[in-house]
């Protein structure tokens, strides 16, 4: 029977709070952390989260009755304590597929970290996982080329890749920063890379950075018969002149380019992704503002969903955290979200921060970029817990070198080769790490000086995000 | 400046060329590339062998020595095609692939004898 309009304020729970509900396989799920204001009960918070997150605005309306809400409505379906902290509760909220525009993060981020993340009942919320459900993945483009493409067009195999971005990061001519890429590449690096806050500056416009780096990498790649690439930075002040640089790039011949996801934004980045996949280039993604949205523990988005969403606009290579370097991450939530980059079907597991099970289908995987406060001391420790399908990014750790970046590059690929080569036969990286190094290095005197370099260096600040299972 | 080592690799020297995974370590002996045969063995991939003259060693693609040994878990029949492969063509690089037919790509590939640089 039909519904009667009865004008004024409800209560959520009334229409929202559904614990007798059982998700459909088509629903994208969210684990929300809600922080109430004192005095609100959970599942009417719970329940203005699902309502301001999908259908719901705060008094009744007329219009609701034009259209069936029952099957477009956000369902809170379940409440859950959240391990050693009482302050707030995991809520779970089930929308319904047709809520969502085909192939749109940007559309699925509006509606579920939009105004809901001022409402007033609450103190903070964070959104801890989607689930996204395999109907939506397949309406979504994915990363351009994936991670077996990129080695076939990298020839890389059985290894992870190098890296190192141009430091100092700002500041340098177009010839020089060139330099300082050939240097590194010679010496045995697969990539260099720009930094995120090299886009277009006065003392290096755009277009004599890449004409100078793609000189830098012809060279290299003739001197040492290997592939080489740097990331040529695209982001820029608008979508169109993103594009123009990443013409560009395709014309002088790049295999890789990069752009900055957050700050770029999803819809520059999923053009952008589209584009690389046509035109069989690989696509490299920072991270910049990360931090700003995943670090507090009570408000935010976390980490791994930014990953999911990145995986779905579109990127071949998402800076995952090192684990072991001067930035934040814990390691278990880290091997966490680098499972939900490459692989196809991720379950569920707490203990690494996973809530839902995430099927992927055939969508290609993203590889896991560590960078950031590493060298060759920590190459045991990246090799043992990124695996080959991983790209191991050391800027300082290359080009603070005491003889220049060659010799830091051939120190680092030395380091990897003898980590990997050691691991095949059995070893243990971890434990033998430094007897590993140590001989590797009895062959290569760069390896020698670096390792003498850089001894003493450790971050051992304690994480400020922990995975809620190790609050004690 | 005099305990600073200068970066020895030119395009004139034909020495500078490598050849990806495991090239800036010394050439395996014996037991290492037995070691690296078990370890693609242990994968489950498949073990195939492939040779190139050394000044054509850039391309994608290398001459493939008979075909993939499907479904080979034996180590020295393995082995015996490696050195087979290198008696047949003495000068070349000879490489050694695990194909992984689930990634569809090669899990593991390693020159285990070096030809001459020329």
């Amino acid at each position: 029977m039909a519904k009667k309009y009865d004008a004024g304020v409800k209560e959520y729970r009334e229409t929202y709070w559904m614990p007798e509900y059982t998700p459909l396989e088509t629903d994208i799920l969210a684990c929300f952390k809600i922080t109430p204001q004192a005095g609100v009960p959970r599942e009417e918070v719970a329940a203005a989260v699902a309502a301001e997150s999908s259908t719901g605005t705060w008094t009744t309306v007329w219009t609701d009755l034009l259209t069936d809400l029952d099957y477009y409505k956000g369902r809170a379906y379940a409440i859950e304590d959240v391990p050693g902290d009482d302050t707030c509760f995991y809520a779970f909220v089930a929308y319904p597929i047709d809520l969502f525009e085909e192939g749109s993060v940007v559309n699925v981020l509006t509606s579920l970290v939009g105004n809901v993340f001022g409402f007033k009942a609450l103190r903070a919320l964070r959104l801890e996982d989607i689930r996204f459900p395999i109907a939506y993945v397949m309406t979504c483009n994915g990363p351009p080329q994936g991670i077996q493409v990129e080695r076939d067009i990298m020839n890389k195999y059985g290894r992870p890749m190098l890296g190192c971005t141009i430091k100092p990061k700002l500041g340098l001519s177009a010839k020089n920063y060139g330099r300082a890429c050939y240097e590194g590449l010679r010496g045995g690096l697969d990539f260099t890379k720009d930094d995120e806050n090299v886009n277009s500056q006065p003392f290096m416009r755009w277009k004599h950075r890449f004409d100078f780096v793609m000189e830098a990498i012809v060279k290299a790649e003739a001197e040492t018969g290997e592939k080489k690439g740097h990331y040529l930075n695209v982001t820029a002040p608008t979508a169109d002149e993103m594009m123009r640089r990443a013409e560009y790039a395709h014309e002088i011949g790049a295999p890789i380019i990069m752009h900055d996801f957050l700050t770029g934004g999803f819809s520059a980045n999923t053009q952008l992704a589209q584009w690389c996949q046509d035109k069989g280039m690989l696509l490299h993604i920072h991270r910049a503002m990360h931090a700003v949205l995943d670090r507090n523990p009570h408000h935010g988005i976390h980490f791994r969903v930014l990953t999911k969403c990145l995986r779905l606009s579109g990127g071949d290579h998402l800076h995952s955290g090192t684990v072991v370097g001067k930035l934040e991450g814990d390691r278990d939530a880290t091997l966490g979200w680098i499972d939900i980059m490459r692989d196809s079907f991720i379950k569920e597991d707490r203990s690494r921060g996973i809530f839902f099970d995430q099927d992927w289908g055939s969508m290609p995987g993203v590889i896991p970029v560590a960078s950031g406060g590493i060298h060759v001391w920590h190459m045991p420790a990246l090799v043992s817990i990124f695996g080959d399908d991983s790209v191991l990014q050391f800027g300082g750790g290359t080009l603070g070198h005491p003889w220049g970046n060659a010799a830091g590059a051939a120190a680092n690929r030395v380091a990897v080769e003898a980590c990997v080569e050691a691991r095949n036969s059995g070893r243990e990286l971890e434990k033998e790490g430094k007897d590993i190094l140590t001989n590797a290095a009895k062959s290569s005197p760069e390896l020698k000086a670096a390792m003498e370099t850089w001894k003493e260096i450790k971050f051992e600040f304690d994480t400020v995000d922990k995975l809620d299972v190790s609050h004690k | 400046m005099s305990d600073m080592q200068d970066y020895n690799s030119s395009l004139a020297d034909a020495a500078s060329r490598k050849f990806e995974t495991f090239s800036y370590l010394p050439a395996m002996n014996s037991d290492q590339i037995r070691t690296q045969i078990e370890y693609i063995v242990s994968k489950g991939w498949n073990p195939s062998i492939e040779h190139t003259e050394p000044q054509n060693a850039s391309g994608s693609y290398w001459y493939m020595w008979k075909l993939p040994m499907f479904g080979e878990t034996d180590v020295d029949a393995i082995l015996a095609e490696c050195e087979a492969c290198k008696k047949a063509h003495p000068g070349n690089h000879v490489r050694l692939l695990g194909l992984d037919n689930f990634a569809q790509c090669a899990g593991a590939s390693m020159v285990i004898f070096r030809g001459e640089a020329v």
